[in-house]
């Protein structure tokens, strides 16, 4: 099953390779990883992909725990929760296909935010399913280049992650 | 001060006693602010920095404080990464201190660069690059409560040389903070109690103790347990004499070359007490087939030991010296009794495979039986030395016929599996004990690969007993072969050997050679008697090639499938 974990990690280099250190180590998978700092500098928030038994991941919640760098760790996925991930997407149109796509993207709540005569560049606010299915209603081909930030999260309701 | 002047300052307000270390371009501020500062710090000069790893670490073994080294950039720090992995894999409290091209080279490929903080992460606690002298004292600090508390492990501070030269004002730091960092200080008391209840019922259970309990201090308070439960105890190879192995109760190390009686007990318990062990595969066997009736009771300090290969019923997480004294306390108020009859019944079944007799072995040939050596070691030694040991069959030799009835006078590397671990553990543990018996039992393929050490005991006094068992063949290697790969002895035999006399007498050593069983106690309790008090002796002992180590537990197999002799 698919967990997103989302943690707290020192605002420092090398805090990052230590966690994907980890999961190469252990042989863990990424399915995404994003992170960047925090409204504190000090912080940095990570958010990641896995997946896993349940096992499995509360395995790699414990080990994330382990390393020194890493402030805080939340499996996302254990609660309810809000998830989102952003997507550019180059999608090449021409004659017939400029409208319908226009068409799709507007079904799907994304925006044109660039336009040639030959192109369009799309952006996309969702969880990661929607925007799988957005690229699953493309045609392949006309798809020129694909650009997705990786999933960010937080728990719903008062329930936060801070330390 | 210089950064390498805070540096010293900082050991010696530590406390530490003695610094393992080689010099090198990269670290020459520092060796120089040795030479200028230090007062009560002695630097010990090894021969290959992979030693001077493995003799803090025996060090930190055989005393429970840190062992600190201080190795050069590039060559100085790759060298050490065996033993810094050695010390990671057995929860060794160590602390690295290498040498850095200043920070403006970094990255530059410059001459003896190298990522050290990359190339250790995957093997340490924790590392630290120092960018500023400022932050010098204050992570030293962390890197010393890091290394020591919680589970303990090595860390590596890498100090490049522009930070070495740079000044600042330094003070000892006596508060240190951590956020991210929050060792556990009691187990959970209702999980305590529970496991105590559970205990008390079991009709047949045992206690399986590991180097958790030597590294958390804990040997009086697992004594006390396990006497007063009246449950019989096994140990993995890490935890040997944490509990007397003359004791009735032990029932012997467990595990791939472990006793029948305590493999078997381990197979047909009702409740297992793990405490500080971390079931590793050489200890379970197959873990499909491992303790199919057990119920499991873990202590552990570290929330990942726990239910990483076995699943548990009952985990506590804490140190392992509070909870067994929490489990005392309980133990004492409660109203409830274990049952007497079931223990006794227990009891004469353990008996029975006792009876086995499983560590017997022929000695009548006309070769010497490397277990006839271990035990006639045993004997000149009155059983009461630090033993260090390398890997192979001497190891395991070691660990059956060597009993120990004292904590942290077993070292041995169980987790990576060391081999050229023996001798500078030796010294390690030498250097701290002057005045006891220090003994490496070790093989001729192991020796080798740190056996310029030599120089380093002849320079620093180290009297060291060597015990080579020598047979000519990287053993364990050779018995792999013979049970799994059809007698092929691919490259395990050992050709070319030295003389081994004459290159302890070439080091400024004494040299002695064994091969006839019926003079092997003789010369080694000559070799053990005060004549030699002073004098690292080599002892070359010319072991029976065949002999294999038994009981075995076949890789694949259950704990309960043991091969005998």
């Amino acid at each position: 099953m698919k967990h997103i974990i989302s943690m707290l990690i020192e605002n420092e280099s090398g805090a990052l390779s230590r966690v994907s250190g980890l999961f190469s180590a252990r042989g863990y998978n990424i399915h995404a990883l994003t992170v960047a700092p925090t409204e504190d500098d000090s912080l940095s928030r990570l958010t990641l992909v896995t997946s896993g038994t349940a096992l499995e991941v509360e395995q790699i919640v414990k080990h994330l725990n382990r390393l020194i760098d890493v402030v805080k760790v939340l499996d996302l996925t254990e609660g309810l929760h809000i998830e989102r991930e952003l997507m550019l997407i180059k999608l090449s149109t021409t004659g017939d296909t400029r409208e319908e796509y226009k068409r799709l993207v507007g079904i799907f709540r994304g925006d044109i935010i660039d336009v040639t005569a030959t192109t369009y560049t799309v952006q996309m606010v969702g969880k990661s399913a929607k925007l799988d299915a957005f690229i699953d209603v493309i045609d392949p081909g006309l798809i020129l280049e694909t650009v997705r930030s990786g999933t960010v999260g937080v728990m719903r309701g008062e329930k936060c992650l801070h330390i | 001060m210089t950064g390498a002047q805070i540096l010293i300052h900082y050991l010696e307000d530590e406390g530490v006693e003695h610094l393992w270390g080689y010099p090198g371009g990269a670290v020459l501020p520092i060796y120089d602010a040795l030479d200028t500062d230090a007062k009560n710090l002695s630097h010990i000069l090894v021969r290959h920095e992979q030693a001077a790893v493995h003799a803090a670490d025996g060090y930190a073994r055989s005393t429970g404080k840190p062992g600190v080294v201080l190795v050069t950039s590039g060559p100085g720090a790759t060298n050490a990464v065996t033993g810094i992995a050695t010390a990671y894999m057995d929860s060794i409290p160590l602390i690295c201190i290498t040498g850095q091209v200043p920070t403006g080279m970094i990255g530059l490929d410059a001459f003896q660069e190298i990522d050290t903080v990359g190339v250790t992460r995957p093997i340490v606690k924790h590392n630290f690059l120092v960018k500023n002298v400022d932050d010098l004292a204050s992570t030293l600090k962390k890197a010393f409560y890091l290394a020591t508390t919680g589970r303990p492990g090595p860390v590596v501070i890498d100090i490049p040389k522009d930070v070495q030269n740079a000044k600042s004002n330094y003070e000892y730091p006596q508060e240190v903070e951590m956020r991210s960092y929050l060792p556990i200080t009691k187990g959970h008391g209702g999980q305590i109690k529970k496991a105590v209840e559970m205990m008390l019922s079991a009709k047949k259970p045992i206690l399986y103790t590991g180097g958790g309990v030597i590294l958390g201090g804990a040997s009086t308070e697992l004594v006390a347990l396990t006497h007063k439960l009246g449950f019989p105890i096994t140990q993995t190879l890490m935890g040997l004499g944490a509990f007397p192995a003359s004791d009735k109760q032990s029932v012997g190390m467990l595990g791939m070359h472990g006793t029948y009686e305590a493999n078997l007990s381990m197979h047909n318990s009702d409740l297992i007490i793990a405490i500080g062990a971390r079931f590793d595969d050489r200890v379970t066997g197959n873990l499909e087939k491992f303790c199919p009736d057990a119920k499991i009771i873990h202590v552990d300090i570290d929330p990942a030991s726990i239910s990483k290969n076995v699943m548990v019923d009952i985990p506590i997480v804490g140190p392992v010296k509070q909870v067994l004294n929490e489990m005392l306390r309980v133990l004492d108020k409660t109203e409830l009794v274990s049952d007497q009859e079931a223990l006794a019944d227990w009891w004469v079944q353990i008996e029975g495979w006792r009876a086995t007799n499983c560590l017997r072995y022929d000695s009548s040939g006309s070769k010497i039986k490397p277990q006839a050596a271990v035990e006639a070691v045993w004997k000149a030694t009155n059983g009461d030395a630090y033993v260090s040991s390398d890997v192979g069959q001497h190891q395991m030799f070691a660990a059956q016929y060597y009993p120990f009835d004292k904590p942290r006078r077993w070292l041995n590397s169980g987790g990576l599996g060391t081999m050229g671990f023996g001798l500078p553990a030796a010294m390690g543990a030498k250097m701290a004990f002057p005045d006891e018996t220090v003994v490496c039992v070790t093989g001729e393929g192991s020796i080798q690969m740190n056996i310029q050490e030599l120089s380093t005991c002849l320079q620093y006094g180290l009297s060291v007993k060597i015990i080579c068992l020598n047979n000519g063949f990287l053993g364990m290697v050779r018995q792999w072969q013979e049970f799994f790969y059809e007698r092929r002895y691919s490259m395990s035999y050992m050709d070319s050997l030295p003389d081994f006399v004459k290159l302890a007498e070439s080091y400024g050593h004494v040299g002695v050679r064994i091969d006839d069983p019926s003079t092997l106690q003789s010369q080694l309790d000559e070799v053990f008697s005060e004549k030699y008090k002073n004098r690292l002796v080599f002892v070359d002992i010319i072991t029976d090639q065949q002999e294999n180590v038994y009981p075995m537990i076949p890789a694949g197999a259950g704990l309960n499938e043991m091969i005998l002799v």
